[in-house]
């Protein structure tokens, strides 16, 4: 359970979170999504205790991090993908950090196995490529056995293998009952892992919802219909159910509030042939920049630079 | 034992023992500073028993078999600084110290645990390291009748005082890169501290090299190698004293920037 309230973090004059309030709960993977800059990072930093908030809290299962007696094995987090010292071997790295907390090296070859390194764990980690050292910090979030996981970007760098391999991780921590705190960039990265959505954009909250709210408002429901008999058909589809319908230039018309399903029932029962009946998903990254274009931090600009 | 986990001093000291011990830079400073402490001093006494025969009026007299001995802690101190630097700076360069953060959320103990580890590491190689370097050096320049003895007057004050500084130098590099964050810049620092400080301060006029110059850190903490009375540098014990107090001040202002700064 992580508890986030009223942060605001400055850096200088720069606002990086501004008055940020949600909570994360058990049982579920939460997303973390916004575009760069927003604040992510930072409020993840803050969570664990590596930057002081400007104001508010962000609290872990009713504490601050920094005041559990064994922090790692409260929280786990993956922040940036190379937190290791190159010189050092994967399996010592790990030892170092289990051996502040009194985690034994049982332990430490457990996460080993489990992240799929065990090969290169006696390599010095400064060779291991982008998606090993990904493994490495998921190695190091996990060893602690903590309740709660926090990850930031952590399917950067991996190969499709991986990122299955990410998701499925993923999931099952939280099938497990733990509290998963997931941050992207990626709307569709999230929709296939999170139960749960927090948006921001430039430090604020934008959305607290679920995946499945966020989907269907996104995808807004239309549906796009064919017929030699549209006007018709406009006439009993709009009697039957509150829909609007927009007749568009092609002579398509598309329906707006209702589903494949109630438009090809009421065709079939008025006898009217249908050419065409298609579910318009809107994309969910569109949805998703939608929602966030207000705040995003750089823009690029797609004319001549001034 | 209780094995529950938990974060405690003496776990964090483990761990800083197993990240100096987990590196290759450490065993080759390590063994650099060694040799340096150890080697240098002997090759001077082996040089200068060999010149012995030739030697012009001059130079003799010049020639002290005991300060000559231990002639390796002018590049000694270098090396072990450089490693202080390292132990610290090598964590913020790599990324290294936000996992080492988030497993000691509290942070001193992770600076308490490294000062430990390498003060005692300093302290277990420099002090064979400078009798090494003296009693080799003695048994080269008996050859010629030109040896000091360990009984001699100062001797026993001098060599273990010169494994004391270096010692006291290495819980010095540890605050100052815990304050500089930075491995390059620290280096810098502490160059021009320990070496180029004292060098700038000769050219002063002589009113106020005798004011100044004795407080320079490493004129300070050399003071315990001084024989005879010299009034640029404070007396032994209170020089070496004043160096322990600059090491304890930075290890503070690092302790106190460890803890409040954004990691």
């Amino acid at each position: 359970m992580i508890q986030v309230d009223g942060l605001t973090k400055k850096y200088g004059d720069k606002v990086a979170v501004d008055d940020l309030s949600f909570s994360v709960k058990p049982g579920i993977v939460t997303g973390f999504l916004g575009p760069n800059g927003a604040g992510k990072s930072t409020t993840m930093r803050v969570i664990v205790g590596l930057d002081a908030p400007t104001k508010g809290s962000a609290l872990v299962n009713g504490k601050r991090y920094a005041q559990h007696t064994a922090p790692m094995c409260e929280v786990g987090a993956l922040l940036e993908a190379k937190a290791v010292h190159a010189g050092r071997s994967a399996r010592n790295h790990l030892k170092c950090l289990a051996l502040t907390t009194g985690i034994s090296t049982k332990r430490v070859d457990e996460v080993i196995e489990q992240v799929g390194l065990a090969d290169v764990a006696g390599k010095r980690a400064g060779g291991f490529s982008l998606g090993m050292g990904q493994r490495l910090g998921i190695a190091s979030a996990l060893l602690g056995d903590p309740a709660t996981v926090i990850m930031d970007e952590p399917v950067n760098g991996l190969d499709p293998e991986g990122i299955l391999w990410v998701r499925g991780l993923l999931r099952n921590l939280a099938s497990e009952g733990r509290t998963v705190f997931v941050s992207s960039h990626l709307m569709s990265e999230m929709a296939l892992t999170a139960d749960h959505l927090i948006v921001v954009g430039r430090g604020k909250l934008i959305a607290d919802t679920s995946v499945a709210d966020f989907i269907t408002q996104a995808s807004g429901g239309a549906v796009i219909v064919r017929s030699p008999d549209s006007d018709r058909l406009i006439e009993i589809v709009t009697h039957a159910e509150s829909v609007t319908a927009v007749k568009q230039p092609d002579g398509r018309i598309s329906f707006v509030g209702t589903s494949c399903e109630l438009i090809g029932d009421l065709a079939a029962a008025n006898g009217i042939t249908l050419h065409e009946l298609t579910a318009q998903q809107a994309s969910l990254e569109q949805a998703f920049m939608d929602m966030t274009r207000d705040s995003v931090e750089y823009h690029a600009s797609t004319g001549a630079s001034q | 034992m209780n094995s529950a986990p938990k974060v405690t001093q003496l776990r964090v000291l483990k761990s800083e023992w197993k990240k100096a011990t987990t590196l290759r830079s450490t065993y080759v400073a390590v063994a650099v500073a060694f040799l340096t402490m150890a080697g240098i001093g002997i090759i001077i006494s082996w040089s200068t028993a060999d010149d012995y025969g030739q030697v012009r009026n001059g130079h003799r007299h010049r020639f002290d078999p005991l300060i000559d001995s231990l002639s390796g802690f002018l590049l000694a101190q270098l090396v072990i600084g450089v490693l202080g630097i390292l132990l610290v700076g090598g964590e913020y360069s790599t990324g290294m110290i936000r996992a080492s953060l988030s497993a000691v959320p509290k942070r001193l103990p992770m600076l308490w645990g490294k000062l430990v580890v390498f003060v005692t590491v300093a302290l277990a190689t420099m002090i064979p390291a400078v009798l090494i370097a003296f009693f080799v050096s003695q048994n080269v320049l008996s050859s010629k009748h030109i040896q000091t003895t360990w009984d001699a007057p100062y001797v026993s004050r001098v060599v273990l005082g010169c494994a004391v500084y270096l010692t006291i130098l290495a819980a010095f590099s540890i605050g100052l890169a815990t304050i500089m964050r930075n491995i390059a810049g620290s280096i810098a620092v502490l160059v021009g501290i320990i070496i180029v400080l004292p060098a700038i301060a000769t050219g002063l006029p002589e009113t106020w090299a005798l004011r100044i110059n004795k407080y320079l850190p490493s004129n300070a903490g050399q003071a315990i190698m001084n024989v005879g009375k010299d009034p640029l540098f404070l007396s032994p014990m209170r020089g070496l004293l004043l160096f322990a107090v600059y090491a304890v001040g930075i290890v503070g202002v690092g302790a106190v920037v460890l803890k409040r700064r954004d990691a």
